[in-house]
């Protein structure tokens, strides 16, 4: 065995690069900057393409460009960055390109503090697009998980043409850590669909179940059209209501293909339990060892811990919620997920411990509560 | 060469309107270069000028407003053989103006169409970056109270070593605009029309009065035209380092204790602290330890207090805050200001090593006092030397594990010189 140390955000890099990230451009922003530090370290040597745009809006513009001229591509920002990426994340989500985005999160809101933690973002990285149309947030919670997830992440862009979020937290991209990076195993990399017959080639019809249109990049042999208009098959406008509802149909359950096999999590359930709590991000990290410490106790609890925050995933929520007297959702802000789990939960008593502080919540405060909260 | 024109979608301005002339004067030099469809990518935002990639059997992109210019940033550098336009109008140079010097200055082989027709068309006629303070719009008075700017001007001043104004009626429109998509880098077309629809339903503006207009202008088109960006990226990448791998680090020595240990470095910018740090965590990997490490220190980063926080442990590290730490190495009073509460929490077992000059507030913890000063190390390597005191005492890490991090963490003179002072602070 031989271990590496590192901080989080070059874990990012590092597995983007592994998953064949090509194409990176970004803005400087604390806490974000060191995933841009690295990928100019490992990208330029290597063929790839590593650029500083002059401002958010430039850097995610950059790679939506790329990324439809066949490249894979990735951008990483924090909270002030994020809501300057909101009009192209729109145009990522409603004209599928395929695109991971980084949101290594401080305390908000607005410019908040550069270097402190939270997990303020997440209901904002769900809706803050125009349409309100699904996305995908993977959240983790250390750095191997930034390593994988990443992988991961650009496995689901290609798969499913669409934004991948990396949900991160200051307290985990900045935060240096042990990791064996080189025995991990690895996920197959998955590349999009190429059409097979370019003759007659339409960029958005979809010839498969999986609702997902073939690709063909701009500069190939076809010319190929993309818009962020509302658009037909043919990627022209189009004002026919019917058109238009097949494709924002399709756009919106094509996430559903989803299933629980493909949803990241780590649960640990407890014969004896009558609480379970949900979590995710940085602090996990406090509940595993809050689990660990009362189960020792004598006085045990159930513990999920997401690592696919969107799409919700409530076929697993349920089955470990079920039976359960309270359910607890403990997140590093003033109450985002919880109204997630409450939604998909009745019946349940859901109860509710954050903080905003940029402090990390402690494994006392979680027992504190689970005891007499 | 066979025309470019979307047969199947002609033109749908307004009658009169100058982007039609333009849509046909860029076909016909399309066709004067011989470029096929498939070579050319044409990057529109919104407004009228967003239409433009609907009237060509080429590579389209069509996108937010005043972001056509990022759009095509990435298309070309993913393909650079690829013959990129973008259309914007005067509103989209507006609200994307960042854009607009930031690719003046970048150079990169794009040409640029400013379908420049004084006013916002599509959402009625409001007034735009070059909207004269004279003219009647839509926006009531406001118009009355903004300079407009010079598009042309403001490209020169940013950089752009080819910006030229036209008129959309004149006649070799074609033949300046295959000059300007043959041009070796960033390339300006300024190109002036008359919105019918809006704008001169209350502003006398005649094909006549652009020409005037027009012809007040000098070109600016540079003969010794600078680096392309991205054949200057490509030649500039090819002299990058590779990149280095992360330093492998295997388990050599056994640890000393069995438990997690929490250890928090308290001192100031320019003492190495965050360094002394990283050498503590290596350390504990030559143990086979999980270590992780958090630093804060100032945005300002050469004044203020600088702080790491370590843990290292034989358990994977679930939860990285440090509540009560097992060791405090206080050097610096702004350090132990910051971290003040930290000594509330200390018992017996809790171990401070500190420099005999940096005050510590009172506390229960065992306290070591050291004269690094009078011993005549530095200030900047009183951190350093703080882990050989550690080491000293055969806690959390050895020398043997002190001495190994630093050979894996630096390289000659500064391991040899750092390896003799610990050894003699022992």
């Amino acid at each position: 065995m031989s271990v590496s140390f590192m901080e989080g955000n070059e874990a990012i890099a590092r597995g983007a690069v592994i998953a064949g990230c090509n194409f990176f451009a970004g803005y400087p922003i604390t806490p974000a900057t060191t995933i841009f530090n690295t990928m100019l370290k490992l990208l330029p040597p290597s063929g790839g393409i590593c650029m500083q745009g002059e401002d958010e809006i430039a850097s995610i513009g950059f790679c939506l460009g790329a990324s439809m001229a066949g490249m894979k591509t990735m951008t990483a920002t924090s909270g002030p960055g994020i809501s300057l990426y909101s009009e192209q994340i729109s145009f990522a989500i409603g004209s599928e390109i395929p695109i991971v985005i980084v949101d290594v999160q401080r305390l908000g809101p607005s410019t908040g503090s550069a270097t402190l933690g939270a997990d303020g973002d997440i209901q904002f990285l769900r809706w803050g697009n125009s349409g309100g149309l699904p996305v995908i947030v993977l959240s983790p919670t250390d750095i191997t998980d930034c390593f994988l997830l990443t992988i991961h992440a650009f496995n689901l862009a290609e798969k499913f043409r669409c934004p991948v979020f990396i949900a991160s937290n200051k307290e985990i991209g900045m935060t240096r850590e042990s990791i064996d990076i080189r025995n991990l195993p690895l996920p197959e990399i998955k590349s999009r669909k190429t059409a097979s017959q370019p003759t007659g080639f339409q960029p958005f019809a979809v010839h498969s179940d999986t609702g997902v249109p073939d690709f063909l990049p701009i500069g190939g042999s076809i010319p190929v059209r993309q818009t962020s208009s509302t658009h037909g098959p043919d990627g022209y406008i189009t004002n026919d209501p019917k058109a238009i509802e097949i494709n924002r149909t399709r756009l919106a359950g094509k996430l559903k293909a989803i299933s629980t096999d493909h949803f990241f999590y780590e649960a640990y359930p407890e014969k004896d339990a009558t609480t379970l709590l949900i979590t995710y991000g940085v602090t996990a990290r406090a509940a595993r060892q809050a689990h660990r410490e009362e189960k020792q106790s004598g006085r045990p609890f159930s513990l999920l811990i997401l690592k696919t925050l969107w799409p919700v995933p409530q076929d697993l929520i349920q089955k470990y919620a079920k039976g359960m007297k309270r359910v607890v959702v403990v997140e590093m802000n003033l109450g985002q997920y919880v109204k997630e789990v409450e939604c998909i939960l009745p019946g349940i008593p859901v109860l509710f411990l954050g903080q905003m502080n940029g402090c990390l919540i402690t494994p006392s405060q979680i027992k504190e509560f689970l005891n007499h909260g | 060469m066979v025309s470019l024109l979307n047969q199947n979608r002609p033109p749908a301005f307004c009658p009169g309107c100058t982007h039609e002339k333009i849509v046909q004067m860029l076909d016909r030099s399309f066709q004067n270069m011989g470029l096929a469809g498939n070579r050319i990518a044409i990057i529109s935002d919104i407004g009228c000028s967003g239409l433009f990639d609907t009237f060509f059997h080429t590579h389209a992109f069509h996108g937010l407003h005043g972001r056509a210019l990022t759009y095509a940033t990435g298309i070309k550098m993913a393909r650079p053989e690829l013959t990129v336009i973008a259309t914007m109008g005067d509103g989209g140079l507006g609200i994307g103006g960042a854009h607009l010097l930031a690719a003046c200055r970048r150079n990169l082989d794009i040409t640029l169409l400013i379908l420049n027709n004084f006013n916002f068309g599509m959402t009625g006629g409001q007034f735009s970056a070059t909207t004269p303070m004279d003219a009647v719009v839509e926006s009531g008075f406001l118009n009355q109270l903004e300079n407009p700017i010079d598009i042309s001007e403001v490209a020169r001043s940013a950089g752009a070593e080819y910006v030229v104004k036209c008129s959309g009626y004149q006649p070799d429109l074609d033949k300046e605009l295959e000059k300007a998509i043959r041009f070796p880098g960033f390339s300006v077309v300024d190109i002036c029309g008359i919105c019918t629809g809006r704008y001169v339903q209350k502003n006398r503006l005649t094909p006549k009065k652009i020409e005037t207009l027009v012809s007040n202008h000098n070109h600016t088109i540079s003969s010794t035209p600078r680096k392309e960006y991205y054949s200057h990226y490509k030649e500039l990448s090819k002299n990058q380092p590779p990149a280095e791998n992360p330093i492998p680090i295997s388990p050599v020595f056994k640890p000393l204790q069995p438990t997690r240990q929490e250890i928090v470095i308290l001192g100031s910018a320019g003492q190495r602290i965050l360094s002394a740090g990283e050498i503590l965590c290596l350390a504990g990997l030559t143990a086979g330890l999980n270590v992780s490490q958090k630093n804060e220190y100032n945005i300002t980063v050469l004044t203020g207090p600088s702080i790491t926080e370590l843990i290292l442990s034989p358990d994977p590290i679930d939860y990285t805050g440090i509540d009560t730490p097992s060791i405090i190495l206080a050097l610096s009073s702004e350090g132990v200001e910051r971290r003040k509460y930290l000594f509330t929490n200390t018992t017996p077992d809790t171990i401070i090593i500190h420099e005999q000059n940096v005050k510590i507030p009172s506390c229960n913890a065992s306290v070591l006092s050291v004269d690094f000063k009078g011993k005549g190390i530095k200030p900047k390597e009183w951190a350093l030397a703080s882990l050989a005191v550690l080491a000293g005492m055969n806690k959390v890490i050895s020398l043997d594990m002190l001495q190994k991090a630093i050979e894996l963490r630096f390289k000659e003179p500064i391991c040899s010189k750092s390896i003799h002072l610990i050894r003699n602070m022992v």
